[in-house]
């Protein structure tokens, strides 16, 4: 569908309307191409080099991505990052934004008191500094003072208790509904918005009709907000595939143990910058970087390829 | 309102900071680059201001970073030409590596280097033995240290063969008023260092082993290797419940308040302790396998060098020759109990914990962390995995066995030492 061209413009002529153009876009562009495009595409050249001890940078094509893949010593570590970066997603898919949106559905609810209150409860720890949230949250859990122990016996549950961030089976998971319960907040921030715009008419109708408001959210406010749901998705996996900083702060570089935390934010800092003795290597960095972000423009064409061709948007 | 006026902040300190970094930056200061950032205090409070005593005009500044970090923030800022004037060293390859890019200075003619003995020297001299490219400043010891209040309680005395040891970890488990040994596994590298590096040295016997690990001649899946690798997962029992998400500074804690009975230690520890625990310390060297000759971990740790790009480098060697003069090594000792001077110079150090382990290098033969030279150079980096399987194998994921194999089948990918 074309978008209506006012007769102004339509009737301007050409040279005035690219000097217009390049009055409002050029310094975007400018600033976008220097702090965004530029670095990307460094980045990808510098992945076809390498580097010898003195500092020589020689092109080396894409022997850089042929040993990250092939060599098992670099292969199996970043496969393991990719797949723990892909149960970090999931946890969020299934996690944050099921309950980001039923939290945003609770707000809207018409008659709940103290919305405004639960509203900036909830959305509180996403303005922390993640460096404060894994503190805590290692603090909280810790089987020497923190008190989730206490907690769980006091409900009689004591035996549950771990050191789960301590433990390669749960590490993950554990660092994964830290930061589950961190941000959950911006879907439903996002989603809440998006419930609001919808019409009282739409649900008085319903109401009208008859439903109860467990069927009118999943009957007509679902369905109306699913288009910003997808972009909530794709935000988080962007986010997820990005994350570094929490198991940063919380596990340090090596993501213990036994690499069972890692994933590729923190595998592409260890590459690149180094770890304790681990000399830093900037032009294997640039490769895991470049595949970083192979993998987003991968995720991010299928969701708009695939999936945002086949929402429909209302307008009401 | 509130986190707006914080970022404010935030923006205003980070104006100041580069400020501040650009004073810095002018002719007539130095900058030193540093690990240390615990110490930031002595060197601001005690160090620099007898440093001014000897050279008024010379303005130095103390610019330390957190110390995982320091290596990877270290080379960014050589290679963008922001570092420092004075790089601290840490101990051989991963400053090799700066001298072999051109980014330290070779200190051969400097004044004051030939007080340091070539063992000294080692840690920061190129592998033909010609060039050396820090001054050594101080080394650390491993060794234990104990609650004195828990071993009287149970009436041990400190255990001489790994033997009487373990007996005594058996007696302080039956007692279960403290925590038998005082360690964890959630940040992996005391598992490595204070562990595997601190009683290994007595089972590969010091020195010989290491240089056969270096020759070829012996390998990590070697008996000698893979019974450190038992000995520390036998004293996962004997650590707190939980041990595999304790950290660091939980493991500090927990002995300062007095719950636990035995840490196995850095030297560096001292200064911490002794501020905090109020109950009278003690310390004891890693126990022998069966009487025998005994080793000890003596590492040398910290050195400082030169940055190549300094425009200051006439101030630079200045301090760099204060480094080398005994007052310094008294200094230094002296302020920071547990960090010792490397210098051929007597130095006295008054603190008696700090005194007893400097005093086991007349008792013992003293080694380095043998994963430290030459075989640390190569993809997969031999001290992360150290620090990864000996971690694994007190969790008890790992056998020693295949421990062993891990690290050796890592080395065996890059290092083909001529035989």
């Amino acid at each position: 569908m074309a978008e209506p061209v006012s007769q102004l413009v339509a009737s301007m002529p050409r040279a005035r309307m690219l000097a217009l153009m390049t009055l409002f876009l050029g310094p975007a562009v400018a600033i976008y191409t220097l702090f965004s495009i530029y670095p990307l595409i460094a980045t990808m050249t510098l992945s076809t080099y390498t580097s010898d001890p003195s500092g020589v940078f020689t092109f080396v094509g894409l022997a850089n991505f042929v040993t990250l893949l092939g060599d098992a010593v670099w292969s199996r570590p970043f496969w393991n990052a990719a797949y723990n970066n892909l149960i970090f997603f999931c946890v969020h898919m299934l996690v944050q934004n099921p309950i980001g949106i039923a939290l945003a559905g609770l707000l809207s609810l018409p008659g709940l008191k103290l919305k405004g209150f639960y509203r900036t409860v909830i959305f509180l720890p996403t303005m922390l500094s993640v460096v404060i949230v894994g503190f805590s949250w290692n603090l909280i859990l810790s089987p020497l003072w923190g008190v989730a122990e206490g907690a769980l016996k006091s409900v009689g549950l004591g035996a549950w208790f771990a050191p789960w961030m301590g433990l390669p089976h749960t590490a993950l998971l554990t660092l994964a509904l830290i930061s589950v319960w961190q941000f959950v907040g911006i879907p439903m921030m996002l989603i809440y918005a998006a419930l609001l715009n919808i019409p009282d008419e739409l649900t008085d109708a319903a109401r009208v009709d008859g439903l109860g408001q467990l069927r009118i959210f999943f009957h007509i406010k679902l369905p109306l907000v699913l288009p910003t749901i997808g972009m909530v998705s794709i935000l988080t996996f962007v986010g997820n595939f990005n994350a570094f900083d929490l198991i940063y702060s919380v596990k340090g570089a090596l993501a213990g143990p036994n690499f069972a935390s890692d994933i590729l934010g923190t595998f592409f800092y260890r590459t690149f910058f180094g770890f304790q003795l681990q000399v830093g290597n900037p032009t294997m960095g640039a490769a895991v970087a470049t595949v970083m972000f192979l993998i987003i423009l991968v995720g991010v064409c299928l969701y708009l390829f695939v999936v945002q061709r086949r929402l429909r948007r209302y307008s009401f | 309102m509130k986190t707006s006026s914080k970022a404010r902040m935030r923006t205003g300190a980070a104006l100041a900071g580069l400020v501040a970094g650009m004073v810095a930056a002018q002719a007539g200061t130095l900058k030193i680059e540093s690990w240390r950032n615990d110490d930031a205090d002595i060197w601001n409070s005690k160090i620099i201001p007898a440093f001014n005593k000897v050279y008024p005009d010379i303005k130095v500044e103390f610019s330390p970073s957190a110390p995982a970090d320091y290596n990877a923030a270290l080379n960014a800022r050589l290679d963008g030409g922001t570092a420092g004037d004075l790089i601290t060293c840490r101990p051989f390859d991963a400053s090799l590596a700066l001298y072999d890019k051109h980014q330290l200075d070779g200190l051969n003619d400097l004044k004051g280097m030939d007080g340091f003995s070539t063992v000294a020297k080692s840690a920061w001299t190129t592998d033909d033995g010609k060039t050396t490219f820090c001054v050594p400043m101080a080394s650390v010891i491993h060794g234990f240290i104990y609650n004195k209040d828990a071993f009287k309680k149970i009436g041990a005395s400190e255990p001489k063969t790994m033997a009487e040891f373990h007996a005594i970890l058996d007696k302080l488990k039956k007692d279960g008023t403290y925590t038998p040994i005082d360690m964890g596994t959630a940040d992996q590298w005391e598992a490595a260092t204070m562990g595997f590096q601190n009683i290994g040295p007595n089972y590969w016997k010091g020195e010989t082993g290491r240089a056969n690990l270096i020759s070829g001649k012996e390998k990590f899946t070697d008996p000698q290797y893979t019974a450190v690798f038992k000995e520390l997962a036998s004293w996962a029992p004997y650590m707190g419940s939980g041990f595999e998400a304790q950290k660091y500074p939980d493991s500090q804690n927990l002995f300062t308040l007095g719950k636990a009975a035995i840490y196995p230690a850095g030297s560096w520890d001292i200064t911490t302790f002794r501020g905090q625990a109020t109950f009278p310390i003690g310390a004891f060297k890693a126990p022998t396998v069966a009487g025998g000759d005994c080793y000890i971990s003596d590492h040398t740790d910290i050195g400082m060098g030169l940055n190549s790009a300094s425009k200051n480098k006439d101030d630079a060697k200045k301090f760099l020759s204060w480094l080398a003069t005994p007052e310094f090594a008294d200094l230094y000792a002296n302020a920071l109990p547990g960090f010792f001077p490397l210098s051929n110079a007597h130095v006295t150090i008054k603190d008696d914990l700090a005194a007893e382990m400097v005093g086991w290098r007349k008792e013992c033969k003293s080694t380095i962390r043998n994963s430290y030279q030459i075989v640390n150079r190569g993809t997969p980096n031999l001290e992360n995995e150290l620090w990864n399987v000996s971690a694994q194998v007190i969790n008890g994921a790992l056998t020693p066995d295949a421990a062993g194999k891990q690290l050796q089948d890592g080395l065996d990918k890059w290092y083909h030492p001529a035989k």
